[in-house]
């Protein structure tokens, strides 16, 4: 089965408190670590468990820049086959222009199943359902877990309310975008970095996607993000600013009188 | 300005309570306009549901096809582009349901689209002004939104006020009609209910609940000591079940439990808006987590800066004390 992975570099929030900048326009980007979206990693790990089932080769692509050559590193480091960057200087538009190129990238290709993380941290868990509508293919989100039937279609569990799995059958090609905690990510270590590091990364633009600039460039872009911004809420927490000792005696206290201890 | 319609989501002939959000995020979008419900379905349910909605939408769309007895979202998509005038601008709850429907829908709308809307921050004939959050809601954005080809949006559940009822009395429109017969490349088999845990977090007082912070799956000895000296029970965010370090019954959130404690304490839980959705009940809410600017301290009653780690065992030596000396 060829698999191609649609994944992105995010800032890492496991690693960062996200905050704003001096002029309050946008994130605080200095200093920020960056790391692949975390959902899209689970979406690597899967394809790569799908191929150790039942063969084929697993794409890693993304759009963006130079710096997002890195996380194309990690995860053929983790074993996909092949890493791919698509970039170009024309590219600025918002989700449905980043479907549009991925549209035309798949097109180059012949693909069996496409997957993305089911959101990223600053998304909005839209491209793979926007690539799928674009590709005439079926669609699924929130995926949880992947069998392959036979060449022609999977059977998948969806995740939704109260932890229920939704289960269906999904006919290929198809794109699915995948929950966190569909597996367990293979730890990927220097050493795994440092082997691929050569592997010359193949890079896709305008041209030879044969893409219309006009149509994912910013001027086409209907969604646009304006600011960042800390919006006032309530008044929220009492913040405690005792030693230790006194707030762990107000802790006990506050449950004793609102919960009762046993 | 667009005619503003409302997806609705139901089950068992009842429907979602995003449906009378979603009647409130309409008429922010537009305080004059005269939002439009559309129901897809089969059966007496569906009838129920658009009975339902009556005082809260002037207009309520009925799809009956029996092909949508299980709401399908391809299925759905197919049926709605058929309908829907164009230049719509079409509102749908930002659940399971709607993040697989609305991106491919505003594709084949060719109109814009914009998930997990919190707020509607200002519209003008052409324009559109959204307020997200992104980062786990450390931050928000203001998203502007071009609607002169019409528009998709998510709204975030809970985030609008529900609005019961005004003094519109909605008529049902059978649409049925102009759908015709319905494929798709997805078809439902069945629902697999979530596994009953070995703890039931549902039935406690008080939830130690535990987040990403907790860093290390021994750690959640610690939260458990804490739990076992309180009388609690341990509880936890995604990010702890993604990590396989507590199993999926315990996690606290929209895609996990709904729990209604007396008191609920955040260890390292950030706060994002998915795990706030399954504190219910309005419990007392005690964060503990070493980031100052953790969107928890937003919601919390009471807030300490404090690595959980450290703090937790010597809370923990301290509720064992007070014991023994009883």
């Amino acid at each position: 089965m060829e698999i191609l992975v649609c994944a992105r570099r995010v800032p890492d929030t496991s690693e960062n408190e996200i905050q704003l900048n001096s002029a309050g326009d946008d994130i605080e980007r200095e200093d920020l670590v960056y790391s692949i979206n975390e959902a899209d990693n689970y979406a690597v790990e899967e394809a790569l468990q799908i191929v150790a089932r039942v063969g084929g080769n697993v794409t890693v692509a993304t759009v963006g820049g130079e710096d997002d050559e890195e996380i194309l590193r990690r995860e053929m480091a983790m074993g996909a086959n092949h890493g791919v960057l698509i970039t170009d200087d024309a590219f600025g538009s918002d989700g449905r222009g980043i479907a549009t190129i991925l549209k035309a990238f798949v097109q180059k290709g012949s693909y069996d199943l496409i997957l993305t993380g089911v959101q990223a941290e600053d998304g909005g868990a839209q491209v793979g359902g926007m690539l799928a509508a674009l590709l005439d293919y079926p669609f699924a989100s929130l995926v949880n877990s992947i069998e392959v039937l036979d060449g022609k279609k999977l059977k998948i569990s969806r995740e939704i309310e109260g932890g229920n799995k939704e289960i269906s059958e999904i006919d290929l090609p198809c794109v699915l975008s995948i929950q966190t905690g569909i597996n367990e990510p293979r730890y990927v270590g220097m050493k795994g970095i440092r082997q691929v590091a050569s592997i010359p990364i193949p890079t896709f633009g305008v041209s030879n996607l044969g893409l219309d600039p006009s149509a994912v460039g910013e001027a086409a872009a209907k969604v646009k993000k304006l600011d960042y911004f800390v919006p006032a809420l309530g008044k929220g927490a009492e913040i405690l600013h005792g030693s230790r000792e006194e707030n762990i005696d107000k802790v006990l206290e506050l449950v004793a009188a609102k919960g009762g201890l046993k | 300005m667009a005619r503003i319609f409302a997806y609705i989501v139901h089950k068992g002939g009842v429907v979602d309570d995003s449906a009378f959000e979603l009647a409130t995020a309409a008429r922010k979008t537009d305080p004059t306009a005269s939002p439009t419900a559309i129901l897809a379905g089969w059966g007496t349910g569906l009838d129920a549901a658009c009975s339902a909605l009556g005082a809260s939408y002037p207009e309520i769309w009925k799809i009956a096809n029996e092909a949508l007895a299980y709401p399908n979202a391809e299925l759905i998509r197919k049926a709605l582009v058929k309908i829907l005038p164009s230049n719509s601008i079409v509102l749908i709850a930002h659940e399971h349901f709607g993040i697989d429907l609305a991106p491919g829908l505003s594709i084949k709308l060719n109109s814009a689209f914009v998930s997990d809307v919190v707020d509607i921050a200002g519209v003008d004939s052409a324009s559109l002004k959204a307020v997200r959050q992104e980062f786990g809601g450390q931050v928000s954005a203001h998203v502007q939104c071009d609607i002169s080809s019409g528009a998709v949006i998510t709204t975030r559940p809970g985030a609008f006020k529900a609005l019961q009822s005004t003094s519109v009395s909605g008529t049902v429109v059978d649409k049925s009609a102009d759908v015709g017969a319905l494929t798709a490349g997805r078809r439902y088999l069945e629902t697999v209910e979530a596994e009953a845990g070995d703890v039931d977090i549902t039935k406690h007082n008080i939830l130690v609940s535990i987040g990403r912070g907790i860093q290390e799956k021994d750690n959640v000895a610690i939260a458990q000591e804490l739990a076992d000296a309180l009388g609690a029970a341990v509880s936890c965010s995604r990010p702890v079940v993604d990590a396989k370090w507590m199993e999926k019954s315990r996690q606290v959130g929209s895609s996990g439990k709904t729990v209604k404690p007396k008191v609920y304490i955040a260890c390292g839980i950030s706060g994002a808006c998915q795990h706030l959705a399954g504190i219910k009940g309005n419990p007392f809410l005690i964060a503990i987590n070493k980031n100052p600017k953790a969107p928890i301290f937003q919601v919390a009653d009471v807030g300490i800066v404090d690595d959980l780690l450290e703090f937790l065992p010597e809370l923990t030596n301290k509720v064992r004390e007070l014991r023994s000396a009883a």
